[in-house]
């Protein structure tokens, strides 16, 4: 790059930034589109579906990332800005209109931030757009681009001629391919990225202004409600219409196979309908028992898969001068949102719109469409905000429910889950059981490690054609995702670990060609996926939490064993230089003292305190954490309360610090929920989970820990997801402060009282740590 | 089984038709088209409904419209608007107090509520008085820092 071109990308963005934080509720339903563009036309290989300049100055973008909470509205906003050169208040994001927005699948995953942020998708146009922008100035002012600059939409030449972008392309359209080329503003240039701007939903929020989708409302709209079984895999044997003919302003009794709704002209008069109608059902199966699930789900026939297997773990083990064996239990947990899943559908002959909270505004067309046998291009999905959701909640089956409610009546139908609706039905967090092995050298170092898991999984997100993976389709007679049973085939291709089956300590080698973040070259992971009794799917982090609890804690194990510091014996078979940085960040943060786990000279009586370390990362590539825990745990009642947590997060460059501070606080604290009370409970025919009473939640009266983040950013490298790295590490992290405190080692979750209380008494009868 | 009812809500008198049945929060919603107020669980365990009334938070989807009488009902956004927030919301807001916000009228007014009764209420008492509320983005510790905040500007 030229210095001149430096200096105008250095000039452009020095602006003050000011905008108007004015509610969201004020964006029209109806989107305007760049200029009569409909679906067929959003091609995202074209600039016109990603951005478009009014007349008015006013740039307006589309994209397929919605913010359900976690920021992503604000700092796409501010993405667009930064490339563009303009004020924040002036760009109009729109966001999840399958009308005039470009499919980018699902949001989710951490994935928002590496697609749209780095150098495709949005960033890509915005920077295209700002180059268009430059070429069209040059030619009208007859100069070469490297001698303009631009602040606030105004590009201005050397002579002191300026144009606006509006004078240039205001209501036009590029007509331009996204331009490859087009360079991203380097970071130390940014003025707006990078800044903690303020969420622009916040003053909409607080004064309860903001619209959710709960808020929609449509001319002619009646209410429904939805009459689920009364247990897992029960059907529809009778409905008795009559039963509900006394209920005012009842307008219908809708049943379709399994499913069974009604449809009222007010809510009341829907959730009496609901209650009131008398539907007999054909029982379901008999559930395995709880107790002893995590031993059923071992039995199963299952779908197996390795993603590393050096062939070697057995014959080393046998070599090892100590073996150590483990196993460990993640639950089911909920999604839980607190507010109650809801949409709005208006289902007309030749086309249907559905307001809808879903992540997957296109999938969700699509299952739509299927579900109402519609063309596909009849059908319009418009996100609008429902309760945070942290991964699939009950978002697109009521958006399902609600279209077919609006079908059978032929007009707009507004549709809340009742609490039950929503909890008992939720495509759960899988559980997990996890059983490991290592064996260490003489040394101290770990010579080979093997681990094997088993996942109960069943259904999953619908994505565009399965919508039996949540409770509706399968009430409609779809068939769930379910897994085949079947051998794993030797590892192949490269390394990945997406789920964090892998311990950050394998080499991760696969035909000589090495992809894991440590040293340990004997390694096995093996992961059996078995059928799940239960609706599950991807609950924030998933998989990552449950396995990076079982690896981080069994690493802990093989530090007490080896009777080395768990900084120190981390770093010790540890290669990737950014697991190793943040695992460095964070000791330094909380002044790590060096000494193995635990302490010595535990009290027997009283309140001890403990420190604990977790480390990942997530997904293999996307974001870097380690985390320490302090703790304290109370000997006579088994309450463990952390104290502190300090987290070093390297995610690449920041888009906005304060909402990813935010992001980060949420997730550990909601981590701490999930590590201490979170579990889901079923009896013989259904689960048993379906309040706030019947599930547990920490409160806002739980007496929090401190939150302290440090951030590492190594240069030039792109930005990753952070919205699931913390979360990821926290029971692991709190159960080895457990340890440290007690010398007593937790391999269930959650960590209840009663399970710290025995796991504390077992520990005394064996007389030392456990 | 409709009936008239008179309702005082955020310093406006509104008739409504409604069932007597119904919950206040629907009527809230669905009649007067109040944002503020929203369904969590329908039995008090959540406290997204929560409204002021009579100086005292009241869970409004248990909360029978008329039951209600004449006593004033204030909302999430009685207390404030966009252009001129109550200080309790302008502390939310400085804090960027939130991640979905679906929660926030039972975070904002049950603390609003319990400083106006004691505005010397200690970190304790404050937490104790948010014992039924439930925010699962856990954006707790910002909440807590708002309503210090704005507890701190109240007193001086």
């Amino acid at each position: 790059m030229t210095e001149s071109r430096r200096d105008f990308l250095r000039s452009c963005g020095a602006l003050i930034v000011s905008f108007s934080s004015g509610p969201l509720s004020l964006l029209p339903l109806q989107a305007p589109g760049p200029f009569g563009t409909h679906p067929s036309h959003i091609d995202p290989e074209k600039l016109d579906s990603w951005l478009a300049v009014g007349d008015d100055g006013i740039i307006t973008a589309y994209t397929g990332k919605c913010d359900f909470g976690q920021g992503i509205f604000t700092v796409q906003s501010q993405l667009v800005a930064e490339e563009l050169c303009v004020r924040i208040a002036r760009v109009k994001l729109i966001q999840c209109d399958t009308s005039v927005c470009p499919d980018q699948g699902t949001t989710s995953g951490s994935q928002s931030t590496p697609t749209n942020f780095n150098s495709e998708n949005l960033a890509l146009a915005a920077a295209s757009a700002r180059e268009a922008l430059l070429s069209l100035a040059a030619k009208k002012l007859g100069e070469p681009v490297e001698r303009l600059t631009v602040a606030d939409g105004v590009i201005t030449g050397t002579m002191g001629r300026h144009v606006k972008y509006e004078e240039l392309i205001g209501n036009k359209h590029f007509e331009l391919p996204l331009n490859v080329k087009a360079k991203r503003k380097s970071v130390a240039d940014w003025t707006v990225l990078g800044k903690p701007i303020p969420s622009m939903d916040r003053t909409a929020l607080m004064t309860g202004q903001f619209e959710f989708v709960h808020n929609v409302q449509v001319p002619g709209m009646l209410h429904g409600r939805v009459v689920r079984p009364p247990e897992m895999g029960a059907t529809v044997a009778h409905v008795d219409e009559q039963s509900v003919r006394n209920i005012q302003g009842l307008v219908k009794v809708v049943v379709r196979k399994d499913f069974v709704g009604v449809v009222a002209e007010t809510q009341y008069h829907a959730i009496l309908a609901a209650r009131q109608l008398a539907v007999r059902w054909n029982p379901g199966p008999e559930l395995p028992p709880q107790k002893d699930f995590f031993n059923h789900i071992q039995k199963l026939p299952s779908r197996d898969a390795l993603n590393v297997d050096s062939q070697d773990v057995d014959a080393r083990l046998a070599e090892a001068s100590s073996v150590i064996r483990a196993r460990y239990t993640y639950p089911y947990q909920m999604h839980g949102s607190v507010g109650a899943s809801c949409a709005v559908a208006d289902v007309k002959p030749e086309s249907a719109t559905v307001w809808s909270a879903t992540q997957s505004a296109y999938p969700t067309r699509s299952i739509v469409a299927k579900l109402l046998n519609m063309p596909l291009e009849k059908v319009r999905v418009i996100y609008v905000r429902g309760s945070g959701c942290y991964g699939l909640n009950g978002a697109d089956a009521v958006s399902f429910d609600a279209a077919i409610l609006s079908h059978a009546v032929g007009k707009p139908v507004r549709l809340q889950f009742s609490r039950r609706d929503e909890m008992m039905w939720e495509n759960l967090g899988s559980a997990c059981t996890i059983q490991l092995r290592a064996g260490l050298a003489q040394d101290g170092h770990v010579v080979a490690w093997d681990r094997e898991d088993w996942v109960a999984a069943m259904g999953n997100r619908p994505g565009y054609d399965q919508p039996g993976n949540v409770i509706t389709g399968m009430l409609l007679g779809y068939e769930p995702e379910l897994p085949k049973p079947g051998p794993a085939k030797p590892p192949s291709g490269e390394f990945h670990n997406r789920s964090n089956t892998v311990p950050s300590y394998f080499a991760g080698c696969i035909a000589g060609s090495c992809g894991g973040d440590g040293t340990i070259r004997s390694e096995r992971a093996l992961t059996h996926t078995v059928r799940s009794p239960f609706f599950t799917g991807p609950l924030r982090s998933p998989l990552r939490i449950q396995n990076t609890f079982a690896n981080e804690c069994f690493m802990d194990e093989l530090c007490a064993h080896a009777n080395v510091d768990p900084v120190a014996f981390r770093l010790m078979h540890l290669q990737n230089s950014r697991v190793i940085g943040v695992v460095k960040a964070a000791a330094q943060a909380t002044n790590w003292q060096a000494r193995p786990s635990p302490k010595t000279g535990i009290s027997r009586t009283g309140t001890v305190s403990g420190r604990g370390i977790a480390c990942v990362a997530y997904e293999g590539n996307n974001g870097y954490a380690a985390l320490v825990a302090e703790v304290e745990v109370d000997l006579e009642t088994g309450t463990v309360r952390p104290r502190r947590f300090v987290v070093a997060l390297d995610c690449g460059p920041i888009s906005n610090p304060d909402g990813l501070r935010n992001q980060i606080e949420g997730g550990i604290l909601q981590g701490m929920s999930r590590a201490l009370v979170e579990e889901v409970t079923w009896d013989s025919k259904r689960v048993t989970s379906i309040d706030w009473e019947t599930y547990n939640s920490l409160y806002l009266d739980y007496e929090m820990p401190t939150v302290e983040t440090v951030f590492v950013t190594p240069p030039d490298v792109p930005a990753t997801g952070a919205g699931e790295t913390a979360i990821t590490v926290i029971p692991a992290a709190i159960g080895n402060a457990i340890f440290d405190a007690t010398g007593v080692r937790l391999r269930e979750v959650p960590f209840t009282p009663q399970r710290v209380k025995a796991a504390l008494a077992e520990g005394a009868q064996r007389g030392g740590s456990v | 089984m409709r009936e008239k009812i008179t309702l005082h809500v955020n310093g406006q008198q509104h008739v409504v038709e409604v069932d007597p049945a119904t919950p206040l929060l629907f009527v809230l919603n669905d009649e007067l088209g109040l944002r503020g107020p929203r369904f969590g669980c329908g039995m008090a365990q959540c406290g997204a409904c929560t409204v002021i009334m009579g100086g005292e938070v009241v869970r409004s989807c248990v909360k029978l419209v008329s039951a209600v009488g004449q006593d004033e009902v204030t909302t999430l956004e009685g207390l404030g608007t966009p252009e001129k927030p109550h200080p309790i919301q302008q502390a939310f807001i400085e804090e960027g107090a939130a991640q979905c916000g679906f929660c926030l009228s039972g975070v904002i007014l049950t603390a609003k509520a319990v400083l106006d009764e004691k505005p010397d209420a200690s970190d304790q008492e404050i937490r104790d008085a948010l014992g039924g509320i439930l925010c699962r983005c856990f954006t707790h510790l910002r909440m807590l820092r708002a309503i210090r905040k704005y507890a701190e500007a109240k007193r001086t």
